[in-house]
């Protein structure tokens, strides 16, 4: 569990992070989302104990990071921005040190390495100095170290950065199947991956929690949620369908593209226009290549609310 | 402790993971030789004992063990490893303390493999052992104090000839503490008792004894706790600045 209470951390004139406060229990897998330079990485370090916050608190397990800081650390895995690690040591050595660091020792700490380096992919590195690695690789040693001593708290600081489609989805799968029994806290700028991975997500934005919700929740409250998109089979037919969706009662607004000859008609707020919509084609007969009902746009939502 | 051991492991094995620390004892078995046979004339004074060599340790550490302790926190903060190692279940003090000893058990290893001349003064003459064995100490313990000065400049600065030429300057002024060059700085404005209390910190006047193997307590407590204060000093600079 990781718990944070007003944490704030200034810099001269700076707040980078402002009273930053929330909860995670285990079986949650937090995103924390927000644009470069909006106090993600700072309240991550301050939760993770290096750095120390201005004011306020962070706790591990119930330790705090300040008061008890080796039984909070130890409770911790922690991948730092960027996946730092030692270049000049083998992927074998530096996983080894490690878990010497973490007092993993006989049965276990064998059985702890065997298992990230097979969970990660890292058989055939294992002797190659991680300077001599591609970003890819670094990044999932980074993981590796993180995961070792099999943490009841995660906090991965954007795992998936510079990792191909394939890897994101293999880490994407690893987060997911921890998930059930760890708290997992994972920062990131790929709006997909809230998606893909959290069952909640916190948008920052200057140093500020400006959303707190489920990836469902947020979505829907784009502008497009429930909205439906059209796409008509050529300009007359498009012409027709503006003019018409236009004179339904619920619908707020239409949306055009003319090149794609796309229109998008969005609903009076509450509103439901799936069937107006479809009933409306059908009483017309229009010329659809496409119909889509919309959930809600993830980057529309960022966008309106972290600007 | 056992945080600290496998912290002082792994930096040793930094230091042979690349061509630097063969590089660098070479070069100081090479100059230790130089300065004790052309500078020392260690035949010509016709003596069986190693002052000439131990006289020019201070000067041989001068630039040298600035050349060790550059890396020691400087390459963490560049690369960033820094934030993973005290992320990890270690304390601040462990992690100064691993990484001190292993600069300092690199240049014990330096040091020791300077015996070839131990053992030609040996077979030279009949030396007396026992103030070998004490300067050897001597010796040691004054490296210490360098390496803790370059410590603590080390965790100053994320560039590493940053922290290279700022612990050859501080070694150098605590070198020559004693001497006008130094003195003079602070002659003209503090009082008598700051310009002795200055003149007192000289590497050159405590090691002076223990290189002629008198291994007087307070030269021994004067590198100790000049040791002490620079890796608190450590600490405390790394506490402040890590994350910048």
């Amino acid at each position: 569990m990781i718990r944070t209470e007003r944490l704030t951390r200034r810099y001269d004139t700076l707040t980078a992070v402002d009273e930053v406060s929330f909860e995670a229990q285990p079986g949650e897998v937090l995103g924390f989302l927000g644009p470069n330079g909006a106090g993600k990485t700072t309240t991550m370090r301050m939760i993770a104990g290096f750095i120390a916050p201005t004011e306020g608190r962070a706790s591990i397990c119930g330790h705090d990071i300040e008061r008890e800081p080796l039984a909070a650390k130890r409770a911790l895995g922690y991948l730092p921005e960027g996946a730092p690690s030692y270049g000049e040591m083998s992927v074998k050595a530096f996983l080894e040190f490690i878990a010497d660091l973490r007092g993993l020792a006989g049965a276990t700490r064998r059985s702890r390495l065997d298992h990230v380096i097979a969970r990660l992919a890292l058989q055939d590195v294992t002797a190659q100095s991680i300077d001599t690695l591609s970003k890819g690789f670094r990044r999932r040693v980074g993981i590796a170290q993180a995961i070792l001593h099999d943490p009841p708290v995660l906090i991965l600081d954007e795992p998936t950065d510079g990792l191909d489609p394939n890897q994101k989805h293999e880490v994407r799968a690893l987060i997911n199947e921890m998930a059930a029994e760890k708290t997992i806290v994972v920062s990131t700028h790929i709006l997909e991956e809230v998606e893909a991975v959290c069952t909640r997500a916190i948008i920052i934005a200057r140093g500020r929690i400006v959303a707190d919700d489920t990836p469902q929740g947020l979505t829907a409250r784009s502008r497009y949620h429930n909205a439906v998109s059209l796409q008509l089979a050529d300009a007359a037919e498009y012409a027709r369908a503006q003019a018409a969706l236009a004179a339904l009662p619920q619908v707020a607004s239409v949306e055009a593209d003319e090149r794609e000859l796309r229109l998008t008609a969005l609903p009076q707020p509450g509103a439901r226009i799936l069937t107006a919509v479809t009933d409306l084609a059908n009483r017309q007969s229009l010329g659809l290549k496409s119909l889509a009902l919309e959930s809600g746009r993830l980057d529309e939502v960022f966008r309106s609310i972290t600007v | 402790m056992g945080q600290i051991v496998t912290i002082t492991k792994r930096e040793l094995a930094g230091y042979f993971a690349t061509p630097v620390a063969y590089v660098f004892i070479l070069i100081f078995l090479l100059l230790a030789a130089a300065f004790t046979f052309y500078l020392g004339g260690f035949y010509e004074r016709g003596q069986a004992d190693l002052l000439p060599f131990f006289n020019f340790h201070p000067w041989l550490y001068l630039f040298l063990i600035p050349a060790i302790s550059m890396r020691l926190w400087a390459e963490e903060r560049k690369s960033g490893s820094i934030e993973l190692l005290l992320t990890l279940p270690v304390t601040l003090w462990q992690a100064v303390l691993g990484k001190f000893f292993a600069a300092w058990a690199f240049t014990a290893l330096a040091l020791a493999l300077t015996c070839p001349i131990w053992v030609t003064v040996n077979y030279l003459g009949a030396p007396d052992n026992g103030v070998i064995v004490a300067s050897y100490l001597g010796s040691l313990l004054m490296a210490g104090a360098f390496l803790a000065i370059g410590s603590c400049m080390s965790a100053l600065t994320r560039n590493q000839v940053v922290a290279f030429i700022l612990a050859v300057v501080v070694c150098f002024a605590f070198l020559l503490a004693g001497f006008p060059l130094v003195l003079d700085a602070f002659r003209g404005w503090a009082p008598q008792a700051i310009v002795d209390a200055v003149a007192s910190l000289s590497f050159l006047t405590h090691f002076e004894a223990l290189s002629k193997g008198v291994l007087d307590l307070r030269d021994v407590l004067y590198f100790a706790l000049t040791m002490g204060f620079f890796l608190v000093a450590t600490a405390f600079v790394l506490d402040v600045r890590k994350s910048e």
